[in-house]
């Protein structure tokens, strides 16, 4: 007690005793409040080094938020937009719209219409266009997402969504029909590819007929082991002899260190004239 | 910065805070529309091909 009695005697005096010489040179009446301010004024330097910390300060601050509203924008925006563009592609397409879970299933096609001979050759469209549409049941009964020509990302997939590499086969060719996809971000039409089981269907359908090929394999490679969407993938410069589908995408999510790769084999193909593959009208 | 932005700013405060939202959303919406979009494509964790540049190129005749 005795020694915090001391202090503080001794600083409200060395106060006094510190203010009095300038309040003495000017106004007798208030010394410590005139005094005070004019000795915390910083010289010029000083002040002006403040100022830039300070700008400095808010500009990081600034550039924080961006940050977090690129974030933002990259995991949210461009999804919300991406799934309701590719929408309206497969509604511009106006094919036969798929039937709702909820409605009784159509009769599943006869065996004859379920083709497993050559179907009929289809030249590939222009860059950019859309020209099929894929569908896998195990992605749920509603998903349908836009197949367009080419694989950039600024033309195609970031727009478009599911991507067809030029040069690799046309669905139902002998050969691969290759496709990349995003698997987060820009509607995401691959974000559930971990899911595929082997012998799960992925159907592809054009204006003319559906291809409906089954997951054989899947694989994790590196982003240049491009033998995977080879003619007969992962020979490459061997002639092909199986129609296949293989999917690329990337892995982990939210990186691109890697490839995730589902390759599959064509069941059957049938006539859009003759309704709907059993695997998506509920009747498989 | 935001202190020269706020004394600049005309009126009485209240305008001033429904100025400096309008000038904030404008910015959020222009990131949004032009810049996010232009920048989106040199982030490196979005790439989905196999074979990027030159090995589709030669695989595909195709130039990316």
């Amino acid at each position: 007690m005795t020694t915090d009695g001391t202090t503080s005697t001794d600083a409200t005096t060395r106060h006094v005793a510190e203010a009095a010489p300038g309040g003495r040179t000017h106004d007798t009446s208030a010394p410590a409040v005139e005094a005070a301010p004019r000795r915390s004024t910083p010289p010029p330097a000083t002040r002006r080094a403040a100022t830039v910390a300070g700008v400095l300060g808010e500009l990081m601050i600034t550039l924080g938020v961006l940050l977090l509203a690129f974030v933002a924008w990259q995991l949210w925006w461009t999804d919300v937009e991406g799934e309701r563009a590719q929408a309206a592609i497969v509604e511009e397409l106006d094919w036969a719209p798929i039937p709702a879970p909820d409605e009784p299933a159509p009769p599943p096609p006869a065996p004859a219409v379920m083709r497993r001979d050559a179907s009929p050759p289809m030249a590939e469209p222009a860059y950019a266009e859309t020209f099929a549409t894929m569908l896998v049941p195990r992605w749920g009964p509603d998903y349908e997402r836009p197949v367009s020509q080419g694989v950039d990302r600024a033309t195609v997939l970031d727009p478009l969504g599911i991507g067809h590499y030029p040069g690799t086969a046309m669905p139902g060719d002998v050969g691969n029909f290759a496709v990349s996809g995003h698997r987060t971000t820009y509607g995401k039409p691959f974000n559930r590819v971990a899911e595929l089981q082997i012998g799960d269907p992925i159907v592809v359908r054009t204006a003319d007929i559906w291809y409906v090929y089954r997951v054989t394999s899947t694989q994790i490679v590196l982003p240049e082991d491009v033998q995977v969407i080879a003619p007969a993938p992962n020979e490459p410069g061997v002639e092909p002899t199986v129609r296949s589908i293989t999917l690329t995408t990337c892995h982990p999510m939210y990186s691109a260190r890697e490839r995730f790769i589902v390759h599959g084999e064509l069941d059957y193909w049938m006539s859009t004239a003759d309704g709907f593959p059993a695997e998506i009208s509920g009747g498989a | 910065m935001y202190g020269w932005l706020w004394r600049h700013l005309p009126g009485p405060a209240w305008t001033r805070v429904v100025l400096a939202a309008l000038a904030a959303l404008a910015v959020l919406t222009a990131c949004f529309v032009w810049v996010f979009p232009a920048i989106a494509p040199l982030m490196p964790f979005n790439d989905t091909t196999v074979g990027a540049g030159m090995t589709t190129t030669d695989l595909t005749g195709r130039d990316r």
